[in-house]
Order: structure tokens, then C-alpha cells, then sequence
């Protein structure tokens, strides 16, 4: 079975490409998986076909000879792997990398725009953006003249280490950069997987609930950075923003808070020294 | 929904393990999931059986051991039981704690034939 898109088929994969690249047909009768993927084989079909020789006939079940593995592997130890290879690649480059996580609508295609516009003759950036489908963002970003690559998961929900190796091999991200990294937007299942990042960083909105820290927890509780997005409407919403973070500090104590807006630049600032400072201790 | 993920991460350490210990099928697998690790049971057993077709998981028992959370306050030594992931310390409700159990997600033992 796919995992991307949950076709069944086994053969479908993520769509990796940069904005002007022709779209690859994705077609579910003719799965033939030709992009590669360096970092680990993707054979589902000789996987899945190699069983079918065995018959599975029980009247000699005495032949059999019961065995019992004792395995102790780590379930997601696959994607944990290849983001170990990622970080290794940006340490080695100085590349100071992001995961931008949160719901829909919560703006870090708008914070990340505007960081963009407002820092890029300082600093060299790289952006991988994820979404189930549409070039949409990796185009908002190309207008931009960033180096950009868009990742379409079909039906997945979340970004994995495999696909942002492929994407990194895309970009060819030159050495003392940041790479933004924008998941799909989703508050639970990104947090699971991590992809090799520096940092990790949540993102709400001032138009979310105050208690969505302790609704959505594992995002927050794996994050490092929490940006509160939105600050320009606050006079218009009802959310008490310290009690907000009060529960978001209950997840975890250690996360350190940027209150901005993405539409008016307020608190943009705060969030920029912290980037640069980042970036030049990458350097260091 | 991760979950499927998760189950296909299953699928591949099955049948990894099955090929190279020259067996041809699995009939039991044994799972430990903690309580914290973030995975539902219910949409994990729901995407189950498409996950395992035609794999040498197919016709396998599965066995999870739920193993649930245990934390330990930082600041005063105690040990205690965790629920949730934002649970604090019940003696002095400190917030800062390290989870000793419940964040496992691991294959523990196949039973091959």
C-alpha cells in the first residue's frame, strides 16, 4: 500500500519539483516510480510480489519450523536515519535549518514571505515548501528569487526525511545558508517526524484557540520556537495571549516566544535578531 | 493520519527482518506503543489491514504491549504517572520533567515461519 497517497497501489510517490518543471503525470495505472530516491530503495512492487510463490497451503504446518525474532527496532528508525544524514549535510555546509509546523491558515507562508523580502540581502536563504497539492507557495516564493522547491505529498500529511533529502539534492543550497523548510499544515502528524532540522518552530495564530497547546501537544512539545502570528488582531479577537503561552510553557517549559505580525511587520524584529543570531553561531 | 505511516514503517522492519532470517511469513508480531508516542491505537488498527497486504504480514497476529507514561520532575526527583504529555509534577508542579516511559514505538519480536 502507498503510503503517500493511500492508493493501494504501492507505486506512488511525493512529487518533488522546482516552480517551471514540468508536472510528472500521476497515474495510478501506470506506477512506475522512476525518480530516485538516494537515500533508500523504493521497490514496493518486487516487494510486493514476491510472496505470492508461497502457497499458503497449512496441511504440512508440522514442516514449519517456528522461530522468534527478537528485533527491538525503532518503528519510525527509517525516517530517523535519513534525518541524521540531513543534519549531518547541514552541519557540514553551515546550513542552519528550519521546520515551519502548524495548522492551515496559520500564516508561515506569509511570515516566511515576509522574512524573505526583508532579509534576503543579508542572508543567502533556501526554502522547501510542502503541501499536499499545488505549486502555489513554491511560486509565491520563486517571485521572491529564492531558491525554492516544491514538495506535493498527495494524500500525506506530513513532510518525511526521505523527501526533503531529495528536495535538499534539488536545491544545491550553497554553504552558511538557512533553509526554510514549510511543512504541511497540520498540528499533529509533522510532529512525529523529524527531518534533520536545527530548529523546529510552531506557528498560531492569534485567531486559534488560547488552549490549543494542550489540545495539539506533540507539536508543541517537540518544537523550539513558537511564533504567535496575527498580533495586529488582537483588539478584534478574543484570546488572552499570556494564557495562551501559559499553556503552551505547561507543554514545554523551555519554548521561547516571537509575538508578531506577518501583515503589519510589528515584532517582526525580535524574530529577525533571533535568525541572524542563529545564522552567524551556524557561521561560528 | 500518521498512523499509516507508522504501519508501513512496520511493514518494512517485518519484511526486512523476515528476509534476512530466510523465513517466509510472519504469524505473530509483537509491538510496544507507548501511551505518549502519539499514535492512536484505533486509527493505527484502522489502517492496518491495507497496510499489511500481500506482505509477509498478512496473515499475522498482532500483540501490542501499551506501555504507559512514567515522567520525572526535574526539579524535585519525583516520579509519577503521566496521561497527557503536559502533565506536571504532582508534588510540586513543576512543569520541567523528563519521560522515562511512554514515548516507545518499537517492533519487539516477529514469530516466523
Amino acid at each position: 500500500m502507498c503510503g503517500t497517497c493511500g492508493c493501494g497501489t504501492g507505486k506512488n510517490g511525493p512529487i518533488i519539483l522546482k516552480p517551471g518543471e514540468e508536472k510528472l503525470e500521476h497515474s495510478h495505472d501506470e506506477h512506475t516510480h522512476e525518480h530516485s530516491h538516494e537515500g533508500h530503495t523504493h521497490t514496493h512492487e518486487n516487494e510486493h510480489h514476491h510472496h505470492n510463490d508461497h502457497s499458503h497451503s497449512h496441511d504440512h504446518s508440522h514442516e514449519h519450523k517456528h522461530k522468534v525474532l527478537t528485533i527491538e527496532r525503532d518503528i519510525l528508525q527509517n525516517n530517523q536515519l535519513l534525518a541524521a544524514r540531513n543534519r549531518g549535510y547541514f552541519e557540514a555546509k553551515n546550513i542552519f535549518a528550519l521546520n515551519m509546523v502548524s495548522s492551515p491558515g496559520s500564516g508561515k507562508t506569509s511570515i516566511l514571505e515576509r522574512t524573505l523580502i526583508d532579509l534576503k540581502h543579508e542572508i543567502s536563504f533556501y526554502v522547501i515548501e510542502g503541501d499536499q497539492q499545488t505549486m502555489n507557495d513554491a511560486n509565491r516564493i520563486d517571485a521572491l528569487n529564492i531558491p525554492v522547491v516544491q514538495i506535493n505529498t498527495g494524500k500525506g500529511c506530513h513532510l518525511e526525511s526521505d523527501m526533503v533529502f531529495e528536495a535538499v539534492r534539488k536545491l544545491e543550497i550553497k554553504d552558511n545558508s538557512i533553509l526554510m523548510i514549510e511543512n504541511v499544515g497540520n498540528l499533529v502528524c509533522p510532529s512525529m517526524f523529524d527531518l534533520g532540522e536545527s530548529k523546529r518552530v510552531v506557528i498560531i495564530s492569534t485567531t486559534e484557540g488560547e488552549d490549543k497547546p494542550i489540545k495539539y501537544p506533540d507539536m508543541f512539545h517537540t518544537s523550539d520556537i513558537c511564533i504567535i502570528n496575527k498580533i495586529d488582531l488582537l483588539p478584534y479577537v478574543k484570546i488572552d495571549v499570556q494564557k495562551l503561552k501559559n499553556y503552551a510553557l505547561q507543554v514545554n517549559p523551555n519554548l521561547q516566544f516571537f509575538e508578531v505580525s506577518a501583515t503589519t511587520g510589528e515584532g517582526m524584529e525580535a524574530w529577525y535578531g533571533w535568525l541572524k543570531a542563529q545564522s552567524k553561531k551556524v557561521k561560528g | 493520519m500518521h498512523e499509516l505511516s507508522i504501519a508501513l514503517g512496520i511493514v518494512k522492519i517485518a519484511e526486512d527482518e523476515t528476509k534476512k532470517a530466510n523465513a517466509k511469513q510472519v504469524i505473530k508480531i509483537e509491538l510496544e506503543i507507548g501511551t505518549l508516542a502519539g499514535v492512536e491505537f484505533e486509527s493505527l488498527n484502522f489502517v492496518w489491514n491495507s497496510a499489511i497486504k500481500d506482505t509477509v504480514l498478512e496473515f499475522a497476529k498482532k500483540e501490542i504491549d501499551i506501555i504507559k507514561g512514567i515522567g520525572k520532575c526535574i526539579d524535585c526527583d519525583t516520579e509519577f504517572d503521566m496521561d497527557n504529555i503536559y502533565d506536571c509534577c504532582p508534588k510540586c508542579g513543576s512543569n520541567f520533567k523528563g519521560i522515562l516511559k511512554g514515548k516507545e514505538l518499537r517492533v519487539k519480536t516477529l514469530e516466523v515461519i
